[in-house]
């Protein structure tokens, strides 16, 4: 017994290295897979709340570019108001609710973001408290920023498209053909889009838009122009390079979506297992 | 002693502050962040017990990685540091470090350098391998560590200038 003591005594040093070492690569392992790293996130209390402070700060030198992204959407948005007036002559629909849609929006505030890793986070000021949960959307007036991974009571993290373990479903605008979004942790402005048919009409200049087969998102929010494509090795998929819409870079205001029948649609799928 | 302390906590705070508001945001030429904070790992008292430096070394590596959402890269990298600055210290100042006699700032120049090198370039290449965890991207790591470690190097001797301690 007394030698076992003497010999941690003598060894502390190294135990005590090899065991905060070994803690340490736990949490690098455990946030390298998907949705596990609980503890360790930019969405508790005290790094929130200083990220929140500093960002109240910031937020004063870019209203001028803020108020110009909401001018150009509310034009947009016009736009398809009158396009709309246009129809509602020939679709009239009896019951209100039923134009509703499956799809909430709510609006949060950016107060950190990371684009110069591999593995990119984004924190929101929003939480819990504002019914935010996992696996929700997130998006601008210009494109897709992410989903929501980690939510506390008034922050949450957002794991963004640059970010090696995010793969988003995307399709071409002008057709179904679609693809899994990913990113090679290059440039901040491309993203790559693979799996894509070789059927597939694909140009330069092409929109890129979210598909329909995720929960997450709804179809046709814009992403990117294909910048370049080319086959990958067995010539059967397209590897396309996608130039972002978004200016990943500088994110002020953002949406956050929820599925409302998400739910539903997930029990209906799992019904098999 | 207690005034050791007071002025390292005071470092300590200030350091990850600085690094996580300011330093992290800079991203010049689109990848390259100094880690200032690694400037604590170098000031740290050469005499006080090792164990107690691992110690503090992790959580002012887990604090960081906190606030960047990397996982545990931070604290792993900082802790390597910890254990094997006895031996960069031997290895810099020769027989000195033997005798407790070091202080940094009494140090020739050239092998201040050299320690303040040996310890940037070291805990960037972990820090960067871990980041990429994936030893194909070998050339962007060591790219990486270069440019982010001369950057790293060049805050540090800026701010050991501007914060000499005074002569007596």
């Amino acid at each position: 017994m007394q030698q076992i003591f003497n010999f941690l005594i003598r060894n502390k040093n190294n135990i005590l290295f090899l065991l905060l070492l070994g803690l340490s690569l736990f949490l690098t392992i455990q946030s390298n897979s998907f949705h596990k790293s609980k503890y360790i996130s930019s969405a508790n209390f005290i790094t929130g709340g200083i990220y929140n402070w500093s960002n109240n700060i910031q937020t004063y030198f870019y209203l001028e570019d803020y108020n110009q992204r909401l001018l150009e959407e509310n034009k947009e948005l016009r736009k398809l108001l009158t396009n709309i007036e246009d129809t509602s002559a020939v679709i009239n629909f009896e019951d209100s609710t039923s134009f509703n849609g499956i799809y909430l929006f709510r609006t949060a505030k950016v107060i950190n973001n990371n684009y110069s890793k591999t593995d990119n986070y984004i924190t929101l000021d929003r939480g819990r408290n504002s019914q935010i949960s996992k696996e929700h959307g997130v998006i601008t007036s210009q494109g897709i920023v992410g989903i929501v991974d980690q939510v506390s009571k008034n922050y949450s993290r957002v794991i963004s498209i640059l970010n090696s373990h995010s793969k988003i479903n995307a399709q071409l605008k002008k057709t179904n053909h679609f693809g899994s979004l990913i990113w090679n942790g290059k440039d901040p402005n491309v993203v790559q889009l693979i799996d894509v048919p070789r059927l597939a009409p694909i140009k330069i200049g092409d929109t890129i838009v979210t598909g329909g087969k995720s929960l997450i998102f709804p179809q046709g929010i814009p992403i990117g122009s294909i910048e370049e494509f080319k086959l990958d090795q067995n010539e059967s998929y397209y590897t396309i390079e996608i130039r972002l819409f978004n200016d990943m870079t500088n994110i002020g205001y953002v949406y956050v979506i929820e599925n409302k029948d998400k739910v539903e649609i997930k029990e209906l799928e799992g019904i098999d297992d | 002693m207690t005034n050791s302390i007071i002025s390292n906590s005071i470092r300590f705070i200030l350091l990850i502050l600085f690094q996580v508001l300011l330093l992290n945001n800079i991203n010049f030429l689109g990848y390259i962040n100094p880690y200032l904070y690694v400037l604590f790992l170098i000031l740290y008292p050469f005499n006080t017990p090792q164990s107690l430096f691992i110690l503090v070394s992790f959580f002012l590596g887990l604090t960081i990685d906190t606030f960047e959402d990397s996982g545990g890269i931070n604290a792993a990298a900082c802790v390597i540091i910890a254990y094997i600055r006895p031996a960069i210290l031997r290895f810099s100042f020769g027989v000195s470090y033997d005798y407790q006699t070091v202080k940094l700032s009494n140090t020739p120049f050239g092998t201040r350098l050299g320690y303040i090198m040996v310890i940037v370039f070291i805990h960037h290449l972990v820090l960067f391998s871990l980041e990429m965890f994936d030893f194909s991207h070998i050339f962007l790591i060591l790219k990486k560590t270069f440019f982010s470690g001369i950057f790293t190097i060049l805050l540090i001797l800026i701010s050991l200038t501007l914060f000499k301690p005074k002569k007596r």
